[in-house]
């Protein structure tokens, strides 16, 4: 019986071992992969850093046909419809997570409402950009026409809409799983001191989970910063500076997937690489800044 | 947490050369996917525009001679790159390639046209009318510079059609495209302005408009802005039965776009390497908006480890779409091409060779004369 025994451990070491190796082996690959991305994206880019130099982030002609390449402009835009979005996203998102992280925790209610909400992360952007086509560039353009600007339909404002309905999820996940870990201990106190339900929101939960929510919303900026299909096709891809908020203008993301398949030239090329090794830059950033706080918070 | 630390050297240096070799890999991968025709077929990539016209022909090649060609449509920049990295044995390009492309490729490349294109001026006009258009003040349109619908330039030149007190908003293509070429090609030949800024290309500086992704893009926005005006393929514009202006050509005529219309435009003294604009020729009846659509392959087949047999494959191919192929054009809106452009393509074709064996080059140039013998 005894060496039996020992056969079937030395066997359940081995599956052990090779799985672990598996395991380790697999993990390291998606490890390779992301910092073999960075690699191509910073190699490729060495002909437009040289022959640009700084002048790639605040030139304002982007002109392939004479061949300079400023990105000021996709720049601008890019910020512009970003933090747009985030300014009309946050109400909204900081509503849902307290509805869901407080008034309704449990039940047919709160679990329809968060299905729905993760079910916008998972519809294609594709959908967003032709929803925001057939519905919201009407709308939009009626409004233009009442404050007396062209009514273009698409620009800046159309698309910062359709992204903050695209990053509300993103945001609204986290902070309402920050809002539900507010200790009960805490509300319980407050309101035995004769708190109600509204001060307790804002005296005990949101100054509690102030970076949490904070966090929340940079990963949904993260998320704005890339999203291509659904901006390019609302933005009006204009290639000068926009205005104001009515106005066409242009992303990072939406140059890069309107022009890439079609660039000729070296300089060309490599541009639109650099751009978007800079999107990868800004956006592991504000990834790592967000996880940061996250990890702070919850421990 | 130590052995991780330990890991993280060799895990960059391992990405870094992931990174930079892959460039080479995909050359020796495509190159030897090209030696086999019988099992692998022939490989193909570029111009998006004649997509429906060749997986046409290249289907009925394939049920007749029994040999598959995977025809990737992925852009005609693709499609030059590709050729030039020898991954694929044929490209396919909208425009031609220019000097400075074919001086950085690694051999000589010769352009096979294989139909032609055109670009039409729509509008989003109340009742569709059909507007008559100088190349002057197409192109003030296009600068900005001609504002409203009635303004007296285009009234004058559409008397009896009622224009209405509307700004002309300008829709063009965000994405880099073959059409925005053609069309920033005719426009840079009738304005010397446009030549100098913003020229011609792919994609453009634009002096004024909005943006769309693709013809269905810039269709959808047309659709949607009353008084917008724009261009799309004349393919796209007989599918969806969308308005088209006529335009003056460089005769002094108004022309419509059609099929007959663009082929008729190539009735001109082409150059031996067809590499030519056929925007603004002087043919009296040919529409000013159009283009060749080119095969391209390298003039020499012997490169690399390439196959004789590949290389006539690819040969017998093209000779096919040049020839037999031509049919099947207009029925799916594409022009075919006039006689003396066959006629100048079969001379292209003829002068490829396979190395520096005559004898071989001498089958080659048998071949082709028989095939095009026995089809006429």
């Amino acid at each position: 019986m005894i060496p039996a025994i020992t056969f079937k451990n030395n066997g359940i070491n081995f599956k052990e071992k090779a799985f672990k190796k598996t395991l380790t082996l697999l993990a390291i690959l998606a490890v390779v992969i992301l910092i073999a991305i960075f690699f191509t994206l910073l190699i490729n880019s060495f002909p437009s850093l040289k022959a640009l130099g700084a002048g790639f982030f605040y030139d304002k002609t982007w002109d392939p046909v004479a061949d300079e390449y400023g990105a000021l402009p996709f720049l601008v835009g890019t910020l512009l419809t970003s933090f747009l979005a985030l300014i009309i996203s946050t109400p909204f998102s900081i509503a849902v997570a307290i509805f869901l992280g407080e008034y309704y925790k449990k039940g047919i209610v709160a679990e329809t409402f968060k299905n729905v909400i993760d079910l916008l992360a998972g519809i294609p952007s594709v959908i967003y950009g032709f929803w925001g086509l057939f519905v919201l560039v009407p709308v939009v353009r009626v409004i233009e026409l009442k404050l007396n600007l062209p009514p273009y339909g698409v620009g800046i404002f159309t698309s910062s809409i359709i992204l903050a309905i695209m990053i509300l999820p993103f945001s609204v996940s986290l902070s309402r799983q920050v809002i539900s870990m507010v200790p009960d201990n805490l509300k319980e106190a407050a309101y035995s001191l004769g708190a109600t339900r509204f001060e307790v929101i804002t005296k005990i939960i949101i100054p509690y989970t102030k970076s949490g929510l904070f966090a929340g919303l940079l990963l949904a900026l993260g998320r704005a910063l890339g999203e291509t299909m659904a901006v390019t096709m609302l933005i009006g891809n204009t290639h000068s500076i926009p205005t104001g908020i009515f106005s066409p203008g242009n992303t990072m993301a939406s140059v890069i997937a309107n022009e890439f398949s079609e660039a000729t030239g070296k300089i060309y090329t490599s541009a639109l690489i650099e751009m978007a090794l800079f999107l990868f830059v800004v956006a592991t950033v504000i990834n790592v800044i967000g996880k940061q706080i996250i990890k702070r918070f919850t421990i | 947490m130590i052995n991780f630390r330990k890991l993280i050297l060799p895990l960059l240096i391992v990405a870094f050369a992931l990174a930079s070799c892959g460039g080479n890999d995909s050359q020796k991968e495509g190159s030897n996917q090209a030696s086999d025709v019988k099992s692998n077929g022939i490989l193909g990539a570029g111009a998006t525009f004649p997509y429906p016209f060749y997986s046409k022909v290249f289907d009925v090649y394939n049920k007749e001679k029994g040999i598959k060609v995977n025809y990737q449509s992925i852009g005609s920049g693709g499609g030059i790159k590709q050729l030039q990295n020898k991954t694929v044995d044929f490209g396919a390009s909208d425009a031609p390639m220019s000097d400075e492309e074919l001086s950085k490729s690694p051999a000589a490349i010769v352009h096979i046209p294989t139909c032609l294109g055109a670009v039409i001026i729509t509008y989003n006009l109340p009742g569709d009318p059909v507007l008559k258009f100088t190349p002057e003040v197409l192109a003030n349109i296009f600068f900005g510079k001609i504002k409203k619908w009635n303004d007296p330039n285009i009234v004058s030149l559409n008397p009896g059609v009622k224009l209405p007190d509307l700004a002309i908003s300008i829709v063009h293509r965000s994405d880099g495209s073959g059409t925005t070429f053609i069309f920033s090609d005719y426009l840079s030949k009738v304005s010397p302005e446009w030549n100098t800024k913003p020229g011609k290309g792919k994609s453009l500086d634009w002096p004024v408009g909005l943006g769309a992704k693709g013809n269905e893009g810039v269709s959808g926005l047309l659709k949607q802005t009353p008084g917008s005006i724009g261009y799309v393929e004349l393919v796209y514009a007989l599918q969806n039965k969308m308005p088209a202006a006529q335009l003056k050509n460089k005769a002094g005529n108004f022309v419509a776009a059609s099929l007959e219309s663009s082929s008729a435009a190539a009735n001109i003294d082409l150059p031996a390497d067809m590499r030519v604009s056929l925007t603004n020729t002087d043919a009296a009846n040919g529409y000013p908006i159009c283009s060749f659509t080119y095969l391209l392959l390298y003039k020499d087949q012997k490169y690399d480890n390439r196959t004789e047999a590949s290389a006539k494959a690819t040969v017998d191919l093209v000779n096919y779409v040049i020839h037999d192929g031509q049919k099947y054009a207009q029925s799916l809106g594409y022009a075919p091409l006039p006689d003396a452009a066959v006629k100048k393509a079969e001379d292209i074709l003829k002068s490829v060779t396979y190395g520096d064996k005559t004898s071989q080059i001498t089958v080659f140039n048998n071949s082709i004369k028989n095939v095009a013998v026995s089809r006429k």
